[in-house]
């Protein structure tokens, strides 16, 4: 009980440093540069106290309880025993032995965006903004399944070892088709939920399970493989928001059209 | 909480193994809970409302300059301290280290990584500067956007295979929990107070150029040393 409180004073310490160089850049340009007071500043303050607060516990519960046995199973799912695979390394890895992993890394990379604080930041900020067209949990469930769809191709490349940059470009040129199509109101949405998605949650058992990966499968080389599953968990909800978006307006048009169609009968 | 449901699954169904601490991890999802409600509820009240406050600011004091320099210090002083790009600069490090790119000396990593975190920081900078004269000037995003591609297809090419790998991550890593809400608000605010912009097209894509610059960035430090 003691050591928790000590760990959650920790990382109180920790989120308050994080925090206070924003702090300072916003307090020192409110009151020297635009020189105006600060309307509502004690609500504004217990709103920072919260956030801070919140993190915090956040970061507590999931150091806590679900780094550890994430970490612990994604070295268990990479391990050579359990895969079926020669640890010497003396035959060639075939792709289907690591159905589970692929399944895992899938399930792991939805369900931690799904969760992740930043990411329901700019949900909210969207919906408000459109008015509630932009649906606040629509957005998160397409990001998540892009982040999803996203780390299983990375940790197939892994796998495969086909080099990194091939994949990155061929998602570019998807992203730019798709944003000649898509409806021009979602497109800088989309592009920032590429960024948003991998934070606090996502980036430490994403990062341990490409380093366990490319540690234990044969011939890959960890400082070189372990790397680029973010690249890919930050390109894929590009995509999956901009099909979201085409998707809702198809939808809506096709409705709006059968409206029509009964009014003329 | 999907989490839970994930690593229950995986650990008795495809594992066969029992979960550790159960405890712990039920005291831990809790907090987790908790945690968030009280994010939530701190962004609508703290850091909307003060994000959006400075834009209006700014844009009634009508200096670009000024906001110019604030969109700078936003992204880079929020960024040189972000625990998770201190921790993908420091692998970088031991990985030019491995590759013998850089003598392998402590002294020699903590230059690099040092260097390598400013030169990320630096272009976090950048990116919100031009993402905030972006919203100034009306320029369409996508425009931006795929200038930035090219530039980082460009960059690969070039760059030491070594650090492409980090350099595609450090994108990812770059934005924390604090900054986004932050930098959201801040161009949503500017583009609904500035005439002829519109918030949802207008007023999002900063932290797509803050993930795009630092691997172009990181990519030109590797190949620079």
């Amino acid at each position: 009980m003691i050591a928790g409180l000590l760990n959650f004073f920790d990382m109180l310490v920790a989120t308050i440093r994080d925090v206070l160089p924003i702090v300072v850049i916003i307090f020192g340009f409110q009151l020297f540069v635009l020189r105006r007071r600060i309307p509502n500043l004690p609500q504004l303050l217990m709103g920072f106290l919260f956030v801070i607060v919140g993190l915090a516990l956040f970061l507590q519960g999931l150091e806590q309880a679900l780094f550890p046995i994430g970490k612990l199973m994604a070295e268990q799912l990479t391990n050579p025993a359990f895969l079926g695979i020669d640890a010497a390394g003396s035959q060639t890895p075939e792709w289907h032995y690591y159905i589970w992993v692929y399944l895992f890394a899938a399930a792991i990379g939805f369900a931690t965006t799904i969760a992740e604080p930043s990411l329901i930041a700019v949900a909210i900020m969207a919906n408000q903004v459109s008015g509630g067209a932009v649906g606040i949990r629509g957005l998160r469930v397409a990001v998540a399944i892009g982040v999803s769809v996203g780390i299983a191709l990375g940790t197939y490349r892994i796998v495969s070892g086909t080099p990194l940059h091939y994949y990155i470009i061929a998602g570019y040129l998807v992203v730019i088709l798709q944003t000649m199509v898509t409806p021009k109101s979602i497109v800088a949405l989309a592009y920032d939920s590429g960024g948003v998605t991998t934070s606090t949650v996502t980036v430490p058992l994403v990062a341990a399970l490409g380093l366990g990966l490319a540690s234990n499968v044969p011939g890959r080389n960890p400082l070189l493989d372990g790397f680029g599953l973010i690249a890919f968990a930050s390109l894929f909800p590009i995509m999956s928001v901009m099909a979201y978006a085409q998707l809702s307006e198809w939808y809506g048009r096709r409705i709006s059209r059968q409206l029509s169609d009964s009014r003329e009968e | 909480m999907p989490i839970i449901v994930v690593i229950a699954f995986f650990q008795l169904a495809v594992l066969h193994q029992p979960i550790p601490n159960l405890a712990d991890l039920l005291v831990g999802t809790v907090l987790v809970v908790l945690g968030l409600t009280l994010f939530v509820y701190g962004l609508k009240t703290g850091l909307f409302p003060i994000g959006e406050t400075m834009a209006h600011g700014f844009a009634r004091k009508g200096s670009v300059p000024w906001l110019l320099l604030f969109a700078f210090a936003l992204g880079f002083g929020t960024t040189v301290a972000e625990p998770a790009l201190i921790a993908v600069v420091d692998e970088a490090a031991r990985v030019a280290a491995a590759g013998s790119m850089i003598e392998n000396t402590p002294t020699a990593m903590a230059g690099y990584a040092d260097g390598l975190r400013l030169t990320v920081a630096l272009s976090v900078g950048l990116a919100i500067m031009v993402g905030v004269m972006r919203i100034i000037k009306g320029w369409p995003v996508h425009y931006l956007i795929m200038g930035g591609y090219a530039g980082v297809v460009i960059m690969t090419g070039f760059a030491p295979p070594e650090i492409i790998g980090i350099a595609y991550d450090s994108g990812g890593v770059t934005t924390s929990t604090i900054t986004v809400p932050l930098v959201t608000a801040l161009g949503v605010g500017l583009s609904s107070s500035i005439h002829g912009r519109n918030p949802l097209t207008d007023g999002f894509g900063l932290i797509a150029f803050a993930s795009l610059t630092p691997m172009i960035f990181v990519m030109g430090y590797g190949m620079l040393l």
